[in-house]
């Protein structure tokens, strides 16, 4: 129990203290987390909508197949992105192996699907006559997807949350390709795996207890997004 | 007299798979008229009025829009915007009573709408729900607020499917006096979907009748209720078809 108390204490001391090693570890899980959700978002909302709204050909498959994507087990995700990325791999020639753009990587094939998959249950869950009744009132088909955006922006929400949780405490994959190499590829969780290993347990729960802390205020940002929405 | 048509179906069959569901060789659409449709469930009424909005486009024939034939594909944007459907749900958004009548004034991109605002929600009665969330009124004032958000807009061509359907007497008082003014004050075309052959004969100069996808008799509405000229449309009104 001592080493866990003195752990905790210590944890608090360095927060208090914003130990520079701390502060880059917590930086770069921003980064690499910040940026995979990005180009999540940018990709995965429009195509969810789209998948959400269009009946085609084919689209059974394509439901399916994102729907596997988003129980995506991380370490094949790493194996296959450190496979692509390895020198003899097809995207070798990118140099990303070891780099946080490899860990962006991973993550974006992790969290894609989820925001896809999530946004595209809650536009198709909006009845067809409101898309018929707002074209009607005269708006044009990306006024349309804006509106059912704004409808479905629960779900929506939700498949945000749900991509930034994924991959924020995702470790196997990181650690793949990323390497958790010190002032380079090092993020909270590969970071927390090390601490643990080496014994410096202080360090570890401060920086559980920072991931505890991002993925509480990422929620609590989102729910607030929500509820301001909600009163317009 | 000569009428000036707004609106025409030519030749237009409808199919949903194999069966169908409309087959209406010619129906013309006055300028400034007030037209209802009457007819049985299941008769084409509401496929008629999608097709009319150029929300669906018909299986064979022609919707015209000012004598020139259009599809949902290449109607362009500013005709489309001079029609507009309140269909029987009224499909309110989740915000704001006065967010969704200035829907079709936020698409057009006019941004001072908020004194057209006021006004289409006095004209149904609700100016003091006006920051209420839509999706708490009762279904009287979410179909009246339904009627605001289309009048706002000014349509050339207002397309009514059942808009007073389940709902209590006295809101569908409030909902006809709001379309008879609509259709007389601002000359504004309307087409009125409904079962009510009653609220037919309160609202509309001429009354259509259609019966599994046909048209089987259209006349102006003192001519439709009594000297109907087809057998079927006596017995539906009568109350003696069955269906």
């Amino acid at each position: 129990m001592d080493i866990i108390l003195d752990g905790v204490k210590q944890a608090i001391g360095l927060l208090i203290h914003l130990d520079p090693a701390l502060l880059e570890i917590v930086a770069l899980s921003l980064v690499v987390s910040g940026a995979a959700l990005l180009i999540s978002m940018l990709v995965g909302i429009p195509l969810g909508v789209w998948l959400g709204l269009r009946r085609f050909l084919g689209r059974r498959l394509v439901v399916t197949t994102v729907y596997t994507g988003m129980g995506l087990p991380p370490v094949v995700v790493g194996l296959a992105v450190y496979l692509f990325l390895s020198r003899q791999g097809p995207l070798g020639e990118l140099g990303w192996l070891f780099t946080p753009k490899a860990i962006v990587l991973a993550q974006t094939i992790l969290a894609l699907p989820l925001v896809v998959g999530i946004t595209m249950t809650a536009i198709a869950a909006i009845p067809r006559e409101l898309v018929l009744q707002l074209r009607s009132l005269g708006a044009t088909q990306g006024q349309i997807n804006r509106t059912l955006l704004y409808e479905a922006r629960a779900g929506v929400l939700a498949a945000i949350v749900a991509g930034f949780g994924a991959i924020i405490s995702e470790v196997g994959a990181v650690m793949m390709v990323g390497g958790n190499i010190e002032h380079k590829t090092r993020v909270l969780t590969t970071a927390i795996v090390l601490e643990t290993r080496k014994g410096d347990f202080a360090l570890a729960i401060a920086l559980g207890l920072i991931l505890l802390a991002l993925t509480f205020t990422a929620n609590w940002l989102m729910l607030s997004l929500q509820r301001r929405l909600d009163s317009r | 007299m000569t009428h000036e048509i707004i609106l025409s179906v030519r030749n237009v069959r409808h199919q949903y798979g194999e069966r169908v569901v409309l087959d209406v060789p010619r129906l013309d659409v006055r300028k400034g008229e007030l037209l209802a449709l009457v007819g049985p469930s299941g008769a084409g009424k509401s496929t008629l009025l999608r097709l009319l909005n150029f929300l669906e486009k018909p299986t064979q024939g022609d919707i015209l829009f000012h004598q020139t034939p259009y599809t949902p594909e290449n109607l362009p944007l500013h005709l489309r915007r001079r029609i507009t459907t309140v269909f029987q749900k009224p499909m309110l958004l989740d915000m704001s009573v006065r967010r969704n009548v200035a829907y079709g004034l936020r698409v057009r991109g006019e941004r001072d709408g908020r004194a057209r605002e006021d006004a289409a929600l006095r004209s149904v009665g609700l100016q003091d729900l006006a920051n209420a969330p839509a999706r708490t009124l009762s279904g009287g004032e979410a179909q009246r607020v339904a009627l605001a958000r289309a009048l706002i807009i000014e349509p050339e061509v207002l397309l009514l499917d059942e808009p007073t359907a389940n709902l209590d007497p006295a809101n569908v008082r409030i909902i006809e006096a709001i379309i008879a003014r609509a259709n007389r004050e601002r000359a504004m075309t309307v087409v009125l979907v409904t079962h009510n052959v009653w609220q037919a004969r309160r609202l509309a100069q001429r009354v259509a009748f259609l019966y599994e996808g046909q048209l089987l008799e259209i006349a102006d509405t003192r001519t439709f209720f009594e000297h109907p000229s087809h057998p079927k449309t006596a017995a539906f009104l009568h109350g003696d078809l069955v269906y």
